[in-house]
């Protein structure tokens, strides 16, 4: 009994110092940002905390990059966190605790659940901190003090009207991919597009709709299951570039590939060298790190004693095309890769 | 002494042999971890060490504690639970749901939220003893049952606008300036409890029979099916009371909540030092475990390191955990 004691006690230290070492390991990764931030700032750094959804996607891994260097240029102290999962609730409400904890004057949220999180925002903004959301609004959207985003119906529109005018008065059969019920994104792309295209919901044009949560494996199900419904489909409105991809899988596999025209919305690098060799005709690109960037800034700017960011700011978005469609303005994609993210 | 014919497990004689034996219990590495994890916080940051943060981390861990409470139950019985998470977030939206939309009482809500949680338990107890299965399977298949039945009957929708019952957990009272949750308190109770039951009463003394071999606890007159089933019941029924926690936490009745409980539960138990061959371990281990998380999440916040480097080291300190238990069963042979 006591040698195994020993032993378990002996483990137990040894694990300690593997944790601490690993915990100095972890300080110095981000201490090249908080080391530059002191040296920037002769007064304490202002904190700003950013939470994303994930950390792995790239849409996230461009946003946290534009934080990180706007953080660096003002002199700001950046902390991040991240849900395990997309819709991972308790994990951004840990993570604003903590952060109101470490005293920050203001975070950045692009939130996992528009609704569930807003109790947890309202702590954090009656302890004084300063709450904006990046990416999509919460419910309600005036529950944060100010929220950066791209126009979500305006990059629906776009790509309506683009395809509008390319199919120049050929009957459409179109199939709609999207994202899934209830969430704010994929409704506002949904319905800008059609109001780009000139119809209304339930019109006989549409002949498939389907939910692909966004995913390149989904779409192409989702796909291969429209081409079941309706072969004769010459349209594709998908929500974002990874499941125009999977659709256009599908659509090589029956030889369509050719006669369909794929639009979306994302801009980002591997969607817009799709459209560059022409899998998809047409994306909205929209800009994570310009979201990032000036969230850093406001926050910065109310840590230093200005006034609190407010409203909705459009951080802009390009419909990004190598096939101009006549009467809608586009940039190529030389100018896509260019400002691409991901 | 008698350590060497008795299980492993608290012992009901009292005196000093009893601290004896809590010293040379599994706890005492999980103690010393958390103990030094927080001197190394309070040392690299100045916001660590006050009662409003330990309170904070205490509110953060509480529903994957409780949960962990049934997680133990079950691995003490050389069981495991994959199905937890799922339960518990269907029992949340059930009673959510039948509170907002005003349908039963607040208080019966949480009273059918509980009952269809333990019922969940039950059934997976069931399915372990009476055909049996394993219970690995079992409570996968569970998850998957489960989950698709959150999402069906809550469609995907978030519930908000609760009565003031289902979020009274997450009200506050003070303690010499410090606000503690009542959720918090609740929690420390029934780990308080659930410690009495497993060290105090014969029906723990056969969960820890049970888990170190069934056959032998069959010769000796215990009732295992029946004991498996009512563990199994009684963990479903603290997943119900989880879900009361995590509904008065987030103040939302969240269909996509507690996806990673299942396995964040097992890191607890297993942190605590309870063993996954069933039969040996503590349930206060369980609270050190699921608080070792909970500083270490909130200590990297603090110091500003992203949280991806909390979950490397709750990997790292798993995989120690489980290596202690393995080499201090092989000197026990």
């Amino acid at each position: 009994m006591s040698r195994s004691t020993r032993t378990a006690g002996a483990l137990a230290a040894c694990s300690i110092a593997a944790t601490i070492a690993l915990t100095g390991c972890g300080g110095d990764g981000t201490g090249a940002t908080g080391g530059a931030a002191t040296s920037a700032g002769a007064a304490a750094p202002v904190k700003v905390g950013l939470i994303t959804k994930t950390e792995t996607n790239p849409f996230f891994v461009k946003m946290k990059e534009g934080a990180e260097a706007a953080a660096k240029a003002e002199g700001a102290e950046l902390m991040t966190a991240a849900g395990k999962f997309d819709g991972d609730n308790a994990s951004q409400i840990t993570a604003i605790e903590n952060m109101v904890a470490a005293g920050v004057k203001g975070i950045l949220i692009t939130a996992s659940d528009s609704k569930a999180i807003v109790p947890a925002i309202q702590k954090a903004r009656a302890a004084g901190v300063m709450v904006i959301a990046l990416d999509s609004p919460v419910e309600p959207q005036n529950a944060t003090d100010a929220l950066f985003a791209t126009d979500n119906l305006k990059a629906g529109q776009l790509i309506g009207e683009y395809a509008k005018s390319l199919m120049a008065g050929e009957p459409a059969k179109i199939a709609t991919l999207d994202l899934a019920p209830g969430i704010a994104v994929g409704r506002l792309r949904h319905d800008g597009f059609l109001k780009g295209f000139g119809i209304a919901e339930g019109d006989p044009s549409i002949v498939c709709s389907q939910d692909t949560g966004g995913d390149q494996a989904k779409g192409q199900t989702a796909m291969e299951n429209c081409l079941q419904k309706a072969p004769d489909v010459n349209l594709v409105y998908t929500i974002n570039e990874p499941a125009a991809l999977g659709a256009y899988t599908a659509l090589k596999a029956k030889g369509r590939e050719k006669n369909v025209v794929i639009v979306s919305v994302d801009g980002g690098c591997t969607g817009t060298k799709a459209v560059q060799s022409g899998q998809i005709a047409a994306t909205s690109q929209q800009y994570p790190l310009k979201m990032a960037d000036q969230g850093v800034k406001a926050v910065v700017a109310f840590g230093k004693g200005g006034a609190k960011a407010s409203g909705y700011t459009d951080t802009g978005v390009t419909l990004i095309s190598d096939k101009p469609a006549a009467g809608v303005e586009s940039k190529d994609t030389a100018f896509g890769l260019q400002n691409c993210w991901g | 002494m008698t350590t060497t014919t008795t299980p492993p497990g608290p012992s009901l004689a009292a005196g000093p042999s009893r601290l004896r034996r809590a010293l040379g219990t599994p706890t005492l590495g999980p103690l010393a971890a958390l103990l030094l994890a927080c001197v190394f916080f309070s040392l690299n940051s100045d916001r660590f060490l006050s009662g409003g943060n330990f309170s904070l981390v205490i509110q953060q861990v509480m529903v994957v504690g409780t949960l962990a409470i049934g997680q133990t139950l079950i691995i003490l019985t050389a069981g495991i639970d994959l199905s937890n998470g799922a339960i518990m977030a269907f029992g949340g939206i059930v009673m959510a749901k039948l509170a907002a939309d005003g349908v039963v009482p607040p208080l019966v809500a949480i009273a059918i939220g509980l009952l269809v949680c333990a019922a969940f338990g039950a059934v997976n107890g069931l399915l372990v003893t009476a055909i049996p299965l394993p219970p690995f399977i079992v409570t996968l298949g569970m998850l998957n049952v489960v989950f698709a039945l959150t999402h069906v009957y809550s469609a995907d929708q978030t519930v908000v606008n609760l009565p003031a019952p289902l979020t009274a957990l997450g009200d506050t009272f003070a303690i010499g300036g410090t606000t503690v949750t009542y959720g918090s308190l609740l929690t420390i109770l029934l780990f308080l409890l659930f410690a009495y039951l497993l060290s105090q009463t014969a029906w723990g003394r056969h969960v820890y029979a049970l888990g170190n071999s069934p056959e032998v606890a069959r010769l000796t007159g215990i009732r295992t099916g029946r004991l498996t089933l009512g563990v199994y019941t009684v963990a479903g029924l603290v997943y119900g009371i989880a879900a009361l926690l995590l509904v008065s936490r987030t103040g939302v009745g969240d269909p996509q909540a507690g996806q990673t409980d299942n396995l964040d539960s097992i890191t607890a138990v297993v942190l605590g030092g309870t063993s996954l061959f069933g039969g040996r371990g503590l349930v206060i281990g369980t609270l050190l475990g699921a608080l070792i998380v909970g500083v270490f999440r909130n200590g990297l916040q603090l110091m500003g390191v992203p949280s991806i480097y909390q979950t490397l080291i709750t990997g790292v300190l798993v995989i120690l955990a489980v290596t202690v238990d393995q080499l201090s069963r092989r000197r026990n042979r």
